[in-house]
């Protein structure tokens, strides 16, 4: 079914609201990587409130869909997602960063319900999503595996090879979606190490390659169900993002990969993420 | 014939087969009772011998070609789909290549995952440097949640495999790469992983070790007891984390004379972990760390090398014989302390 325009409002509401606590996140932890979180909430709101299959009383449940965060950075993003989608209080997220928090800035499976992986160290996710994927395949279990990639993580080699690895074993349960944002901590992608050309790199590959506006939410579903749909060979979604996404004055800026705020800094970033919403 | 006497396979002849042929033989007997296992590696199925299992069980054996970093991720997450992996390549690769695949992926995740490493140590002397696993055991005993074991020989690698189905989260055993006579004449003498098997027991001098020097280190005591009319205790270490401290402090009280062996850098390995265990002790014992210097091995084969680094037999009879003669310090309160 597509998306309906009440659907996308309802999302819209799900994102406006997991920037606001993305912010306060950033805040409670005394610094994140808010510029990357920012960049993929779209991704996290359209994956946990439309597409994955989850039971947040039941975080281990077996058929579960599985979502790996290869960019693990991005803790302040899937962190606030997962207590709005009711794996735990969104008040614990209070601790982050705090000595024996469960929260750090690298989200441990260990110790976050709700969380498939842990990841951090860039170019780990997309093997450990084939292997889930794979798994699933020999089990002959439906549930998907869905992995968000960092753009400048696509550096890494052993992202490449997972890519081969999921070409060669035809791997067509598991949806990868790449972040674009097109900043890394030391600046450009594109200055610091191209990628470009992106797409034909994971044609080449042999995925199926879909480009889409990654805060565009009907770009996305669409994207997402016709990966879903696909059966001859693995799909990947190249997200086109803003880091910092909806904060203006981190909005494309190499300086915000990692950043603190005090409460004025985050009072204008919510003024910000308002604007954008039209709610100001 | 030297026998593998599995309750419930067939008989492999241990002298005629190498250490990881007999583990492809037991992890195929092991996939017959646990559908959970799968077996992984790169591009290695022949030389770890896990070919053997994929070719019995080929929906439950994933080659992904030359790229380990992607073998242990890609394990990692069969784990978390709820199979049972067992992953093989060479030691080097285990871990270096793949080290952090190894440490984050696997360790951190405490995750069920079984690596069968071959050619550790410098038994693919020939192939060099870049092929030896003189490292690994250093590296793995380094990650929190692994297990490390070194088997004495292929009954013992048969033991160790079956015991690792049962032992939770990741193992990391590590077996050489050609013929080795073995030590042991059957399974049956109560391999326990944690646990040092005493082979011999003595007064004067023990001899910790694990891996191939067993059986140098048992043949050594022997010569040394009909030549010096040494007792030597042997204590084969095929746990090396976690390491059975208790044996070795019965050591260092009995026999207050010891004497490590390994096919490992001599950094790192079984000799540095009884050695903290020693040191923490604060009992003063003569003590002597065998292996590979901190070098990168000469080239040659193996018994050539074994030889070199004084860890065959007549080697280990020259070490111990220098130990013998040594000092150390002294204390006659000691038996009331322990």
């Amino acid at each position: 079914m597509p998306i309906t325009d009440q659907e996308i409002r309802e999302l819209e509401e799900k994102a406006w609201q997991l920037r606001h606590d993305i912010i306060d996140v950033t805040v409670y932890a005394g610094g994140a990587h808010i510029g990357g979180g920012l960049s993929m909430a779209d991704l996290l709101t359209i994956l946990y409130f439309r597409h994955l299959k989850v039971d947040p009383s039941n975080p281990e449940w077996e058929d579960r869909d599985r979502l790996i965060v290869s960019k693990g950075h991005g803790g302040v993003g899937i962190a606030p997602v997962l207590a709005c989608k009711g794996y735990f209080e969104f008040e614990t997220l209070k601790t982050f960063n705090q000595f024996k928090s469960p929260f750090g800035m690298h989200l441990d499976c260990r110790k976050v319900r709700g969380v498939d992986a842990s990841t951090g160290s860039l170019g780990h996710g997309l093997s450990m999503s084939v292997g889930l994927a794979l798994g699933a395949r020999t089990l002959k279990k439906s549930w998907m595996t869905y992995c968000i990639l960092g753009d400048g993580e696509c550096n890494e080699g052993s992202v490449w090879e997972a890519a081969m690895a999921a070409s060669h074993f035809k791997i067509t349960n598991l949806v990868t979606i790449v972040d674009r944002n097109k900043l890394m901590i030391d600046g450009r992608t594109e200055q610091i190490m191209g990628l470009e050309p992106f797409a034909d790199k994971w044609r080449a590959f042999g995925f199926i390659v879909r480009e889409v506006n990654g805060h565009d939410f009907r770009e996305l579903d669409q994207a997402i169900e016709a990966s879903k749909q696909e059966k001859n060979a693995p799909s990947v979604i190249i997200a086109h993002t803003v880091k910092g996404k909806g904060v203006d004055y981190m909005e494309n800026n190499v300086k915000w990969h990692y950043g603190s705020m005090d409460s004025v800094l985050a009072d204008k970033a919510k003024a910000s993420v308002d604007r954008m919403y039209g709610k100001a | 014939m030297t026998e593998v006497t599995g309750t419930t396979w067939t008989v492999y002849d241990a002298n005629a087969m190498t250490q990881a042929e007999i583990y492809g033989h037991v992890l195929c007997e092991l996939g017959a009772q646990y559908p959970e296992i799968v077996g992984l590696t790169a591009d290695l199925a022949k030389s770890t011998k896990i070919g053997i299992f994929g070719d019995k069980f080929p929906d439950r054996f994933f080659n992904v070609g030359i790229a380990e970093q992607n073998l242990f991720g890609v394990a990692a997450g069969m784990a978390k789909a709820g199979f049972l992996p067992f992953v093989s390549t060479m030691a080097a690769f285990a871990s270096m290549r793949a080290c952090e695949q190894v440490r984050t992926d696997i360790c951190y995740q405490n995750l069920n995952c079984k690596i069968i490493a071959t050619h550790g140590g410098i038994s693919f002397g020939t192939a060099g440097s870049t092929h030896n696993g003189q490292e690994d055991v250093a590296i793995m005993r380094s990650f929190p949640n692994m297990t490390v074991i070194v088997p004495a020989d292929g009954i013992e690698t048969a033991n160790a495999v079956r015991a690792c189905v049962k032992h939770p989260g990741p193992v990391y055993i590590r077996v050489g790469r050609g013929f080795e006579p073995t030590y042991y004449k059957d399974e049956n003498y109560g391999f326990q992983i944690g646990k040092a098997h005493q082979i011999a027991d003595g007064t004067d001098l023990t001899i910790i070790c694990c891996g191939v020097t067993v059986l140098q280190a048992a043949e050594a005591a022997r010569v040394l007891k009909e030549e010096d009319g040494l007792s030597i205790r042997v204590l084969n270490m095929h746990t090396i984390k976690p390491l059975d401290t208790e044996a070795v402090m019965k050591a260092v009280v009995d026999t207050r004379r010891i004497i490590t062996l390994e096919d490992h850098n001599i950094i790192g390995g079984l000799g540095t972990a009884v050695a903290d265990v020693i040191a923490a002790s604060g009992k003063g014992c003569a003590f002597e760390k065998v292996g590979i210097p901190d070098e990168f091995s000469l080239v040659g084969y193996p018994e050539d090398l074994y030889n070199h680094y004084k860890l065959d037999a007549n080697g280990i009879i020259d070490k111990v014989r220098a130990v013998m003669g040594r000092d150390f310090e002294a204390d006659e309160d000691w038996e009331d302390e322990v």
